[in-house]
């Protein structure tokens, strides 16, 4: 993740399809800067998926002493789209660094255009798109721009960089990925925005740090499911 | 074998009953199940004919899906439990109606308005047929997501085959957990329907689909009727998977996430040299009697593994005829048993720890 840090902008949003590991990369994402920034925050902003939550890696982050902003019912029973005033804290303090993890597609993305404003005005920011080829409705680089396109227009800003998160979950193997640069690459091509990172399992990647530029290893923080017991 | 994808289960079947040629979608949005009419809202417009429609509420819904089930199109709706409720009336109204159509229940806790997290306990509302009057459903426990899109063909299938609605009994789990999935159909069967409402064009009779009888020893004679094709559904339609039975002196029974806890729960037991396995019905109705009452005569415990309080124990009790004692291993409100929730059980099945 090195070359990733170097150029790092004081915040990082990760939006994209629902279910493209945006909140597993951005969990990791934070861990990774807390090994260099002082200060760092995260914010939950899903509002549409009541289930898989930043909040399920509580401890992980509470450990790096990362600061946790999300809803207060995130993992409850109350099932309200609701954020925290606490969000606007990571906005004009230049002592934080802030990853922001925004809910899936454009219904996701709405919430995050509430602050848009603010990270305008800033202009330290990337907006990351997190792609998976594997994904049924972006299995190929159209449909993908398409909900590229849809996801900028209801947050109000635009991406300016790509993640390839290509998986097949526990099924992921290194030709699962290998498989997926040329599609990664399409949609670069297509949205003239680069490749700022190819994220895989952390098994995987001894084999493909050669292959493939800008690779960066996952631990797995949000729980898959609920058939293991959370450590 | 096709490339596969990775799926949320709400999604995947969502998909896999637009391949059944299921284009008319009608819900109203519930936790946890709200993926598959957000999916639905997403792809059906931008198939040719494809109809998605958000209705006013649960009853709207399953009274739109018995308009077009009566018009001989493939239909669904789909909702988690407090909605499923809602739609008893219709669901009944289908069933006098002996229209096909697919309702999915991904279950949370309950009662009430209970809460979001998974939960089984919409078993017996599913498996006794929720809504007034002598009727059954075909009720479908997919246990992965895989699944999830097998059954959703199969119960298209069924729901044509004997002219009623199928349930797919999902839970939260199922429905937001995402693993690999092949999409390949196969051939999903399609049946005449010459008892549709298409238009007579003035060359046959008018159909007639109606579930009011103004005679009382008419409508005793389509229900005797209705329950010969139900009896013919039990005696061929059970499906059940059989998981390291072959020496077991243990029967877990358990379906959805919880036969998933089981199977771990079963394979820790085994590397402590209890013998126990696991019936796992894939169609809670028709339950799969014979092959419960065939492990009566081999096992010495049965363990029911569920996630309500304890709703199927007495199905297994019924289907081996009270020949072995039934242990209860559950959780509810949301919760789900654990590895260690179930070895305990087992253990406690055999008389101590081994």
């Amino acid at each position: 993740m090195d070359t990733v840090s170097l150029n790092r902008k004081r915040i990082t949003v990760f939006a994209g399809h629902y279910g493209s590991g945006k909140t597993n990369i951005a969990v990791n994402y934070a861990l990774m800067l807390s090994s260099t920034c002082e200060k760092v925050s995260i914010a939950d902003l899903d509002i549409v998926n009541p289930y898989f939550r930043t909040k399920d890696s509580h401890k992980a982050l509470e450990k790096a002493g990362i600061r946790l902003i999300s809803s207060e019912y995130a993992n409850t029973n109350v099932d309200t789209p609701a954020l925290p005033a606490e969000v606007y804290s990571i906005f004009g303090n230049k002592t934080i660094s802030a990853v922001i993890d925004v809910g899936g597609d454009d219904r996701g993305a709405l919430a995050l255009g509430r602050y848009v404003p603010y990270i305008i005005e800033e202009n330290d920011y990337e907006m990351l798109f997190v792609i998976n080829k594997y994904r049924f409705l972006t299995k190929d680089a159209i449909s993908t721009i398409e909900v590229m396109r849809e996801i900028e227009f209801a947050a109000g800003i635009k991406f300016t960089g790509i993640v390839n998160n290509s998986n097949l979950g526990e099924e992921t193997t290194a030709e699962t990925v290998l498989s997926s640069v040329s599609y990664a690459n399409e949609v670069s091509e297509l949205s003239g925005l680069p490749i700022k990172m190819t994220t895989v399992k952390k098994s995987l990647e001894d084999e493909l740090k050669d292959k493939i530029n800008n690779i960066v290893p996952l631990e797995l923080y949000v729980r898959q499911s609920w058939l293991k017991e959370e450590k | 074998m096709s490339e596969k994808v990775l799926m949320k289960g709400n999604e995947a079947l969502a998909e896999a009953a637009i391949m059944a040629g299921c284009h008319h979608y009608f819900g109203y949005p519930i936790t946890p199940q709200t993926e598959v009419a957000a999916y639905m809202s997403k792809r059906l417009p931008k198939i040719e004919g494809g109809v998605f429609l958000q209705a006013e509420s649960e009853i709207a819904a399953i009274n739109m899906v018995m308009g077009v089930a009566s018009t001989g199109k493939r239909v669904m709706t789909s909702s988690s439990s407090p909605g499923i409720s809602l739609k008893g009336e219709g669901i009944s109204y289908i069933a006098g109606c002996d229209l096909p159509a697919l309702i999915v229940n991904v279950q949370r806790g309950g009662p009430g308005l209970g809460g979001i997290q998974p939960s089984q306990s919409d078993y017996t509302q599913a498996t006794k047929g929720p809504g007034h009057g002598d009727f059954r459903l075909i009720v479908l426990a997919p246990a992965s997501v895989q699944e999830m899109v097998d059954m959703t063909f199969k119960g298209f299938e069924l729901a044509d085959k004997y002219q009623m609605p199928v349930m797919l009994l999902s839970d939260g789990t199922m429905g937001q957990m995402m693993e690999p999935v092949s999409l390949e159909a196969g051939e999903v069967k399609k049946y005449d329907k010459p008892w549709a409402l298409t238009g007579t064009k003035g060359e046959r009779k008018p159909n007639i689909v109606n579930s009011l009888y103004l005679k009382a020893d008419e409508l005793e004679k389509v229900n005797f009727e209705r329950y010969e094709r139900y009896a013919k559904i039990e005696k061929e339609e059970a499906l059940w998977e059989e998981y390291r039975m072959e020496d077991a002196e243990v029967c877990i029974v358990a379906f959805g996430v919880a036969a998933r806890v089981s199977k771990n729960a079963i394979d820790a037991a085994r590397e402590k040299g209890i013998k126990v396995g696991m019936i796992r019905p894939i169609t809670l109705w028709p339950f799969p009697k014979e092959a419960l009452l065939k492990a009566a005569d081999k096992v010495d415990k049965f363990i029911s593994v569920e996630l309500n309080m304890g709703q199927m124990k007495d199905d297994i009790e019924l289907a081996i005829r009270c020949k072995k004692d039934v242990l209860l291993c559950n959780r509810t409100g949301g919760m789900i048993p654990t590895v260690e929730n179930v070895l305990g059980k087992i253990e406690e099945a055999i008389g101590g720890t081994k």
